[in-house]
């Protein structure tokens, strides 16, 4: 019988994973240890954060340094665990819920920081654990458990937020384009600074049902990638046309220096 | 003047409270401190960001009172003796995260300066909410200074508590000594004793990290170290493995709380003045507890048997000691400044055994020697 080949990566006694069939939260653990896996990262000085949903459940399959379970604070964590041993690498990987909705202001702050972390943001346009609620992130008009007349909040573009708020590595990916995801969260992985992989993900459980009619995984990611555009599509597009798409790709990547507390000795001349 | 020097300031000082707090963490080894702004702790705050970075600690203003506590935890993991600051409101957002200190079993101090709802006056209003604010079942460690010197000595009580048991602890201070100067005595660091949370001594891949000896405290690694712990709030069984399982939930819970309860004697420290042969005794905690002592001195000094039971650990609660005072007094006065609120344990424990009063005043200013003596008379 094979054996996947990263399973040496994994957590003992955590398989088979606890998804359901069909969701994307897999294939975003496949591609982080893939990626990990190329850069050959240290897992004894690797820190996996995950707050509270599906995606927070990717540290947990991961066996490195790990918490888990409380919902939108994984950036607090992070900051402590970084600001005190600045040589662990720390991932994060928060849905769309932790890291936009109740964690949105940690966020915000952890980008003008520059803290130097890596977050993967699995965004599904919906709270999938807890039954498929609205998201900050579920377009609009959309039906959703409690949106049942349709979404008519203007969502979060999270990747505009963190270039706005100063990330210094902004990228998206949706769960079908691998090689580009694997690039990116190596990237992520490798740059010194805050750095954000957003990955539009499906849900077919919930999202799918909610929004589409269907449970089936394959037309959602159809579905995911015909409303993805390249950066350079995006370009051509009038707004009206790109408010309704996913634009992909590596919006920022720049060095500034990273957040080391808020008292500091420095000589304010070399300022 | 090395890091190690300056981190224990020997000698005798005239103080700010929340400034003797700082140098109380900084004497126990506290190397990260993370808070929000919020009077009247704001003084914690500006203090620590002066001296954290002459110790080599790292100091956060983090985005409000969730990122703090969250950031302490998370610093504690990595190994780091960590504490915040909050007064009352701001104590309001941090209960979330020590429900998850709690359960996750993570060494932090708390440092919390009661104040009123809205305003920056006198109060203990919150003693019931460093008890109870967290969800799920827990213990809690809660010291209660009275004094400038108290603030610096608990403090330090404070974070050898929370290494040796695994679990944060609370100094519950007050606006009246958190914003009062009085005479401060730094011991040389030799004298202070300080403890370390246990590591393990098995190699990872050997070390189950949520087994406990029988004093039910697991060892406690740093990031870093290799063990590649999986620290979750969810239910999970010794391998740190969330489990939705009774059995595995029940018994870490059991372990949990035990690690308080087992310990009381440990942990609780009351200190009794004129005891003896008292038939009225006052219970207080914090500066109330001055007047109360000044109060029982008048009394004394007009023949009147009075005595007076001082709780320096409010949690948990000194049930043998208030029972103890409770079988050899007639009245027990409950001296409070709030609209009573500890009064509650003591009427519990002293049920059957000794009267009740309570002696209560919530605006803002703690009692006068004066209000507490007249208090003594009218159960006389």
């Amino acid at each position: 019988m094979k054996t996947y080949p990263l399973q040496k990566y994994l957590r003992k006694g955590t398989l088979p994973h606890f998804y359901c069939a069909g969701c994307g939260a897999g294939q975003v653990l496949n591609y982080f240890v893939r990626a990990a896996d190329e850069l050959e990262l240290d897992f004894d000085k690797l820190v996996g954060i995950g707050g509270v949903g599906c995606t927070a459940r990717i540290p947990v399959f991961l066996d490195v340094e790990a918490l888990h379970g409380i919902h939108g604070r994984t950036l607090p964590w992070a900051t402590g665990i970084k600001l005190h041993t600045p040589e662990l690498k720390v991932v994060i990987f928060a849905g769309d819920g932790d890291a936009a909705s109740i964690g949105g202001n940690h966020f915000i702050h952890a980008c003008r920081r520059n803290l130097d972390v890596t977050m993967i943001v699995v965004n599904n346009l919906t709270f999938g654990m807890t039954g498929g609620q609205v998201a900050p992130t579920t377009p609009k008009f959309m039906v959703s458990t409690t949106t049942p007349y349709g979404n008519y909040e203007q969502p979060f573009d999270l990747c505009k937020v963190a270039i706005a708020a100063g990330a210094t590595f902004v990228s998206r990916w949706n769960t079908s384009r691998a090689t580009q995801a694997i690039r990116a969260i190596k990237k992520a992985l490798q740059h010194r600074g805050f750095s954000l992989v957003e990955m539009i993900c499906q849900c077919p459980t919930q999202f799918g049902r909610s929004a589409l009619n269907t449970g089936d995984p394959l037309k959602l990611l159809n579905w995911i990638d015909e409303c993805s555009v390249t950066m350079e599509e995006a370009s051509k597009l009038p707004e009206r046309e790109l408010a309704k798409k996913f634009v992909l790709g590596n919006f920022v990547e720049k060095q500034e220096p990273v957040f080391e507390g808020s008292s500091v000795y420095r000589n304010m001349e070399d300022m | 003047m090395s890091k190690e020097n300056k981190r224990v300031l020997t000698g005798i000082h005239f103080m700010l409270g929340n400034y003797a707090a700082v140098e109380g963490a900084l004497a126990a080894g506290c190397d990260f401190f993370a808070g929000y702004p919020i009077t009247p702790a704001n003084e914690v705050s500006e203090r620590m960001a002066e001296r954290m970075p002459e110790v080599g600690g790292k100091f956060l203003q983090g985005e409000d009172e969730l990122c703090s506590i969250y950031a302490v935890t998370g610093a504690s993991l990595a190994g780091a003796k960590a504490m915040t600051a909050t007064a009352s409101a701001g104590y309001d957002y941090m209960q979330e995260g020590i429900e998850y200190a709690v359960a996750g079993e993570i060494p932090c101090v708390i440092l919390d300066v009661q104040r009123c709802r809205g305003e920056n006056f006198a109060t203990q209003a919150d003693v019931m909410q460093v008890r109870w604010g967290a969800a799920g079942d827990h213990e809690m460690i809660v010291l209660a200074p009275a004094s400038v010197q108290e603030l610096f000595d608990h403090t330090i009580r404070a974070f050898n508590l929370a290494e040796k048991y695994r679990t944060p602890v609370v100094v519950l201070s007050e606006t009246t000594i958190a914003l009062m100067r009085e005479k401060l005595v730094i011991p040389e660091p030799e004298a202070i004793e300080i403890v370390k949370r246990k590591r393990p001594d098995q190699l990872p891949g050997e070390f189950v990290p949520f087994k406990a000896g029988p004093d039910g405290i697991p060892p406690l690694p740093r990031f870093g170290d290799g063990y590649r712990i999986l620290h979750s709030i969810n239910p999970h069984d010794e391998w740190g493995g969330i489990q939705w399982d009774p059995d595995v939930f029940e018994k870490m819970v059991d372990r949990i709380l035990n690690k308080v309860t087992k310990h009381r004697d440990d942990i609780v420290r009351t200190q009794g003045f004129f005891l003896d042969d008292a038939k009225i005794v006052l219970i207080a905690y914090g500066s109330e507890s001055r007047p109360a002592l000044g109060a029982v001195r008048e009394a004394r000094a007009n023949g009147i048997k009075t005595g007076l039971l001082k709780l320096e650990t409010v949690w948990p609660v000194p049930d043998k000691e208030i029972k103890a005072v409770a079988e050899q007094a007639d009245t027990v006065l409950a001296v409070e400044m709030n609209v009573g609120r500890y009064a509650y344990e003591i009427e519990r424990l002293c049920c059957g055994a000794a009267r009740v009063v309570r002696v209560m005043k919530n605006r803002g200013l703690v009692h006068t020697t004066k209000e507490v003596y007249k208090a003594i008379e009218e159960v006389l």
